[in-house]
Order: C-alpha cells, then structure tokens, then sequence
C-alpha cells in the first residue's frame, strides 16, 4: 500500500469513528452539533496521560473516551431538556466553549498547540475503527437500538409504554460522546500534533453533512456516508481544481435522488430480496 | 375491593381546570366505560391513572394501593396498561419489534415468545407482516397490534383510550368483540368511549363526564334506556351504527 493510499484510509477511518459518535445521539432524535467539542477533550485528555503521565496509549485513548462521556453526562441535564434545533444550538455552542478552554489551557500548550511524541501507527488506527464499527454493530441489533428508534419514531408514546426515554436519551449522548473522544484520542497519537482550533464548527457540521448523507435509519448508512464523503473528493482529482465544485454537485445530486440518506431499511431488504432470488433462482420472490 | 379507585381526581392544565372532582372504581374483572364529549377530561384521566399526568387533588388507588409518586414504568409494571388514543403505533418498527417494546419491562424472554406467538395465532393479518414496517397495516390492524402491544405487557387492568374512533364498523365489532374476550380471559378494562352505544353494551358499569365532572354514573343499561340521559349526554344516540356520536359539546379536540 503506497503511503497516499494508507493516508487516505486513516482519514477514512477517522470520518467513520466521527460519523458513528454523531449517528448514535441521532438515533434518538438529537443533533449533536458539538461533535468535535467532544473529540477535542478525547484527544487532549489521552495526549496528557501519554505525555506528562507516560501511560500507554491504548488506556490513554480509552479514558479520552471516558473523559469525553463524562463531561456528555455532566452537560446533559441542562442541554437534553432542549429539543428540535435548539439541542442543534446548545450542543453547537457547547462545542465551541470546549474548544475555546482548550485555547486558553496552558498545560497542553493553549494556541500554539500539543506536541504529542507518542504514535500509533496505521494498522494501529484501523483495528480500532473496526473494534468501535463492531461495537456499534451489536448494539443495533440489542433492545437498546430498538427503544432508541422507538424514541425517534414517537416520543411521547414511548414515554406513555414505559420506557425511561431521558435515561435513553442520555446514554446515546454519552456513548456519542465516547466514540467521539476515543477518535480525538487517536488522532491526537496519530499525527503527533494537536491544535484547539482543529476541532471546529466545520468539523462538527461535516460530520453531520455526511451521517445525513448516507443516512441515519440503519446502522450501515454512516458508514457509507463516510466512505462516498471521503473517496469521492480523491476520485475526483481528475477534475483538477474544480474536484470540490464537482464533489458539492455530486452532493446536491445524491439528497435529491436519496433525500433519507444513501442507505435505507427499504434498500437493505430490496437488496435482501435481489439475494434472494439470485441464490434461488427456481423460487422468484414476488 | 375494587381494583381501582379514583377518588375526587382533579388535574389542571395551565390555568384551567380540565378534570374535577372526578370519583369512580373499578371493580376486579370489570368493564367500566367512560363517556363523554370531546374536550370532556376522558383522555386526561386515564393519562392520570397511568402516571402521565399529575393530579391536582384527589387520589388514585390501585390493588389496596395508593399511586402517589409512581412513574409510568412503575404502574406498567404493577399492571397498568394504556393504550393510547389513535393506536400510536411506532410506524418505522416491524410489527414484531412494536410487540417487543410493549413487552420491554419483562425478563423472561421465553414467555414473551410464547405470548407474541398467541398474538399471532390471533390476529393472522399481524403473523403475515411480522418482519414488514408497521406503516404498512391498515387503521384496524394497528388498532389490533396496538392492543397486541398492550397484552405483551401482561395488564392486569387495560386502560383503552378511544378504540373505535376511525375503524370501519366491521373492525369495530371485531373490537369490542375482542375487548370482551380478554374481560371474559380476566382482564380488567377500562373504556374510553364516544361510541356510547357500543361501550353501553359490554360495560358493567358507565360513568359520563361533562367538562371535567362527572354528571351520571351508573348501571349501562338504565343509562341506555333513558331517553333524556342519552340525548343531553350521549347525543341523539344510534347504539347499532359505527361512527363516533354526534358530540353536544365542541370545546377542541380530546385533551
């Protein structure tokens, strides 16, 4: 693998851990705007340990990860009483606050940025991805998907069956959160550097973009989104310097043919259905 | 004992009062319908039994118990059971995973299975599309799998909030068909109605309520056999048709 492809396939990884730490809260019906707010305490909570503490990476990122549920649990009571896109603005403005306090921290460097000399290489990068893609894998397939999606279908009547909808809510916020800061963490160790302003609203509002443009009704639509979000520009090079005019058209192009995401239930059992009947052929499904 | 005793139950809403001073029981076994126009209170008093609603004044009290401070989740699993106004079906669910959430506070899993299949074997139109999306079923069919949806919680007192509004009147007399072989199976059911005549005719007992108070309680079938009862509360009352009656009272639309 050439060192453009590897480069590539990290950025992948990257946008897939992001696009899931996003889907989850969204699964339940809240837009987390502040994503990158999140990974930044992830990223800058592990590159302490492993720097100044010299912990091991991996429990590094691990309590980066925990570090960022914790302040998603803290914030949670104020900012899950808003809903609709005032949540959209309350997590929007929480990720700029986190972002500023790490402009200003002078322990990890404040403006002029985190040198963080422990690194995980590649290979290290893609196991990961893979194990938080098979985490979020299960959990869709446990109850607690289920009642989430019961939650986004109807709210008040989930309420009215007896589920603990704030708990839900809460626990897809902080597990969001999670995932979030175990990709700052991993980032932070995979390019040795961090700034505060690298976790900005644009990363925060990408994210979102590409979640909602592979999907967010099953567990593969972000995943998808992230691949099409992050090959689609380097296929384009062919298009030279007009690759990001071409990549906004294809964008545009894909809502309006799929406006539910690349990805939804119906496909999957339309394709299901294509299996089907390919693998019995005698036997067609009507 | 009754099973359920509401005692001068008051709730408000903002400034106004929209349940007062309501008192009624139900007794182990029973139908007990509540009717009513829209705008009566009917929908807010069930939302109060089930724990939705918080009362005012007054008091709720259920197996010898009183309610006080118990959550939904909390009066679900002592066996009260809603099923709420326009069916709610969660319409991006399969119909099996509806069935699963309205079955989500137990744990013996292999018992759950075993209800979900009785389900099934009784309501075939529900069996067939167990794995489609649940928008796909008609009023009467999510009607079915709303009350589905209900039994898989294991009720001891089931709680229905305007089944009939919107079936077709051959599902309507599938409905309360349905409604008195789970009182004859044991279950406790209280009816909101405002397909008075029907109601009238399976219930034990019929309260009627009028802007939030109750204005006649009684035996069903003294109430539907006085003229000047059934048209000052029940409208010009045409027990055998479908349809909701003509209501005398238009104040909105059911709380």
């Amino acid at each position: 693998m050439s060192g453009y492809q590897t480069g590539v396939l990290v950025i992948l990884c990257f946008n897939i851990i992001a696009a899931y730490a996003v889907y989850l809260p969204l699964a339940a019906n809240q837009l987390n705007l502040g994503i990158a707010g999140f990974m930044a305490v992830g990223a800058y909570a592990a590159a302490w340990l492993t720097t100044e503490l010299n912990w091991a990476i991996a429990p590094a990122v691990l309590v980066g990860g925990g570090a960022s549920a914790l302040v998603a649990l803290v914030v949670a009571t104020p900012i899950l009483r808003t809903q609709g896109i005032y949540l959209a603005l309350a997590t929007f403005a929480l990720g700029q606050v986190i972002s500023a306090v790490f402009l200003n921290l002078e322990v990890v460097g404040a403006a002029a940025g985190y040198q963080v000399p422990a690194y995980a290489p590649a290979p290290a990068v893609f196991a990961a991805t893979a194990a938080i893609v098979a985490v979020v894998f299960y959990l869709s397939r446990t109850r607690f998907a289920l009642y989430l999606t019961a939650l986004k279908n109807d709210a008040t009547v989930s309420e009215l069956l007896g589920l603990n909808v704030r708990a839900l809510q809460i626990a897809a916020f902080a597990i969001g959160a999670a995932i979030a800061g175990i990709g700052g963490g991993l980032y932070a160790h995979h390019f040795s550097f961090i700034e505060a302003q690298h976790f900005n609203v644009a990363l925060s509002i990408t994210t979102v973009l590409y979640v909602l443009l592979g999907g967010t009704q099953t567990v593969w639509g972000p995943l998808v989104g992230a691949l099409v979000y992050t090959l689609l520009p380097e296929v384009l090079r062919v298009g030279a310097g007009w690759r990001y005019v071409l990549f906004a058209l294809f964008i545009i192009g894909f809502m309006a043919v799929r406006p539910r995401g690349l990805v939804t239930p119906d496909l999957g059992r339309r394709l299901g259905a294509m299996l089907m009947r390919r693998a019995r052929p005698g036997k067609a499904v009507p | 004992m009754a099973l359920l005793e509401v005692e001068g139950a008051s709730v408000d809403y903002g400034r106004g009062r929209v349940l007062d001073d309501v008192s009624l029981s139900v007794g182990e076994g029973e139908i007990v319908t509540v009717l009513g126009a829209n705008g009566a209170g009917k929908t807010t008093l069930l939302r109060a039994i089930a724990g939705a609603t918080r009362l005012a004044a007054g008091r709720v009290t259920y197996d010898g118990a009183p309610l006080d401070g118990l959550s939904i989740g909390e009066r679900l699993a002592r066996g009260i059971v809603l099923v709420p106004e326009g069916r709610r079906i969660l319409i991006s669910l399969t119909i099996e995973e509806n069935l699963l959430v309205g079955a989500h506070q137990r744990r013996d899993t292999a018992a759950v299975r075993k209800d979900i299949a009785a389900i099934y074997e009784r309501f075939p139109n529900l069996a067939q599309r167990r794995h489609m999306a649940a928008w796909c079923l008609s009023g009467g069919e999510q009607q079915m799998l709303a009350i589905g949806r209900a039994i898989v919680a294991r009720p001891r007192l089931m709680m229905l909030d305007e089944p009939s509004l919107g079936l077709s009147p051959l599902f309507v007399n599938t409905l309360f068909g349905l409604i008195v072989e789970l009182n004859r199976g044991g279950l406790t059911v209280l009816l909101v109605e405002q397909n008075a005549g029907k109601a009238l005719a399976i219930a034990h007992h019929a309260t009627v309520i009028e802007l939030g108070r109750v204005v006649v309680a009684g035996d069903p079938r003294a109430l539907q056999a006085d003229p000047r009862l059934r048209e000052a509360y029940l409208g010009q009352g045409d027990d055998a048709a479908a349809g909701p009656i003509e209501p005398i009272l238009q104040r909105g639309t059911g709380v």
